[in-house]
């Protein structure tokens, strides 16, 4: 089934009988040629792009609980490519073109809405580093604005630009930045790869990873053994509970991340506003909620909420930020379970265990990297080699301390990203 | 989250900075080799349950605890101060 406008035109004319499901709700088979574990934003995509652009079709996505989930459904919806470090730089750019083509090529509305990103500044130090970002932003290709004081106002009339201690002084506008609708997103992908032949098995849990002799043989599940040559982690959240199964201990920490969302309201924000002194952003929902969030609670945690002081924090830098937003009330507040590395920056690797994958460490900022982490995961798979963007993106850059992504420039440590 | 320390009584967490898993008490040997040192500085457990963390009281009775925790639900258990966990071990 393809959408298009007629389509709608005449299931709306005709009691929407004609819709189907998007996908499939396959039986495992014994045997694939590759899986993926973890049917969230990243595993669907990178089943997608191994379908498309390696013809790889005879594959499955095993998904612990049902399409959608896990962190794709539970974070605050932002893309962008305002990277700085070689590796980085060239992956997120890569990510923001997919994007831009992404509802065109997977015939699915994601929402994709390119509002623009503004990074506010306060001093004059923070503007001279916004100016060095937006140079290697357009030095990567990418497009960046450095707003005036006069022209945050202009594009944002409603926030606090004179409190006294944070007063505006004016703005990194990224463009081509904005938000996608992040259930569309996975429901998007899953649909494209489950119409190229992938099979997507829900409520199946991985249980173990079978390995003989160094070569990954298939995996044992809820829904019983399947076998693959290939099989690639695409568990942000929970890796080191899968890469358990397989011997491993990986450099992660999860670390649990808060967002809230106010009552719906008339339009106040248009664009994504990023608060870095106070620790917040926020955007508005094509629904009228006000999407925010903060910093990290710093603590170790899988329960997929937070606790107070942080909610509390929060809170005090969006009343600093927008005052109005005092008269509104938060609807609901979540938690997200973040895969924090040591630099700060992902993992996008083969292991020392031959046809075993992983996909892991997306930190905070996963959502915008779904398109391109799926496509570099699929190259990797499909062809053994780390594709041309992602290859700085190594396992053992921890180890040997070459190749670190240290993007904050805060060192390479657990706790200090 | 409120944690018991053992010398202050229960506070708030806002009063504590942390560290981390509780790996400070198994630092390797300055010669224990490469391998050691990574595993020490960057691989973890990270597990979704009961775990051993080291909490700084900074701003109580600048304390380092060490105190178990459980990942999922934030539970407290006991927490201890890390020099008698320290003093304990061999």
């Amino acid at each position: 089934m393809r959408f298009s406008a007629l389509k709608i035109l005449k299931e709306g004319l005709t009691g929407n009988k004609g819709w189907t499901p998007h996908w499939r709700d396959p039986a495992p088979k014994p045997a694939y040629d590759a899986i993926i574990i973890g049917g969230g934003g990243h595993g669907l995509s990178t089943a997608y792009y191994l379908a498309k652009n390696h013809g790889m079709t005879n594959i499955a996505v095993l998904e612990k609980g049902y399409i959608g989930s896990g962190n794709i459904g539970r974070n605050t919806t932002i893309v962008r490519a305002n990277y700085s470090l070689e590796g980085n730089s060239q992956f997120y750019s890569h990510s923001l073109k997919l994007w831009e083509g992404l509802e065109q090529d997977l015939n699915y509305n994601a929402m994709m809405s390119q509002r623009g990103i503004i990074n506010l500044f306060h001093s004059d130090g923070q503007r001279d580093a916004a100016a060095k970002r937006a140079n290697m932003m357009i030095s990567q290709g990418d497009d960046a604005i450095l707003l005036d004081k006069t022209s945050v106002r202009a594009l944002l009339p409603n926030l606090n630009h004179d409190n006294i201690r944070f007063p505006i002084y004016g703005g990194l506008y990224h463009k081509r930045g904005g938000t996608a609708r992040h259930d569309a997103v996975a429901w998007g992908f899953a649909r494209g790869a489950d119409q190229r032949g992938v099979d997507l098995i829900q409520n199946c849990e991985v249980t173990g990873i079978d390995i003989e002799n160094g070569v990954v043989q298939g995996v044992q599940t809820t829904r019983g053994a399947i076998r693959a040559k290939k099989v690639g982690m695409v568990v942000a959240g929970r890796s080191s509970q899968v890469a358990a199964m397989a011997g491993m201990r990986l450099p992660i920490e999860s670390h649990i991340l808060q967002a809230f969302v106010s009552e719906g309201l008339k339009p106040c924000i248009d664009h994504v506003v990023t608060f870095g002194m106070g620790h917040m952003y926020m955007s508005q929902s094509d629904k009228g909620g006000l999407v925010f969030g903060g910093d990290l609670d710093f603590y170790a945690s899988y329960a997929q909420r937070g606790n107070l002081p942080t909610a509390e924090h929060v809170m005090e830098a969006a009343m600093c930020l927008l005052p109005q937003i005092g008269k509104a009330k938060v609807l609901r507040s979540w938690g997200g379970i973040m895969d924090m590395t040591p630099d700060g920056s992902f993992i996008i690797d083969k292991t020392h265990i031959e046809g075993f994958f992983v996909n892991a460490g997306w930190c905070y900022g996963g959502f915008k990297a779904v398109p391109a982490s799926g496509y570099c995961m699929a190259h990797l798979m499909a062809t053994g080699q780390p594709h041309e963007v992602a290859k700085h993106h190594r396992l053992d850059r921890f180890e040997t301390g070459r190749g670190l992504m240290d993007e904050e420039h805060r060192g390479s440590q657990h706790n200090l990203h | 989250m409120r944690i018991a320390c053992p010398l202050c009584g229960e506070r708030d967490s806002r009063e504590f900075s942390y560290k981390g898993h509780a790996l400070a008490l198994e630092r390797p040997a300055e010669d224990a080799g490469v391998a050691a040192w990574d595993d020490y500085l960057h691989n973890r457990d990270n597990p979704a349950g009961l775990t051993q963390e080291l909490w700084f009281h900074d701003m109580g009775c600048a304390s380092w605890l060490v105190a178990e925790r459980n990942t999922v639900t934030h539970e407290f258990g006991a927490v201890r101060l890390a020099e008698d966990v320290k003093g304990a071990k061999p």
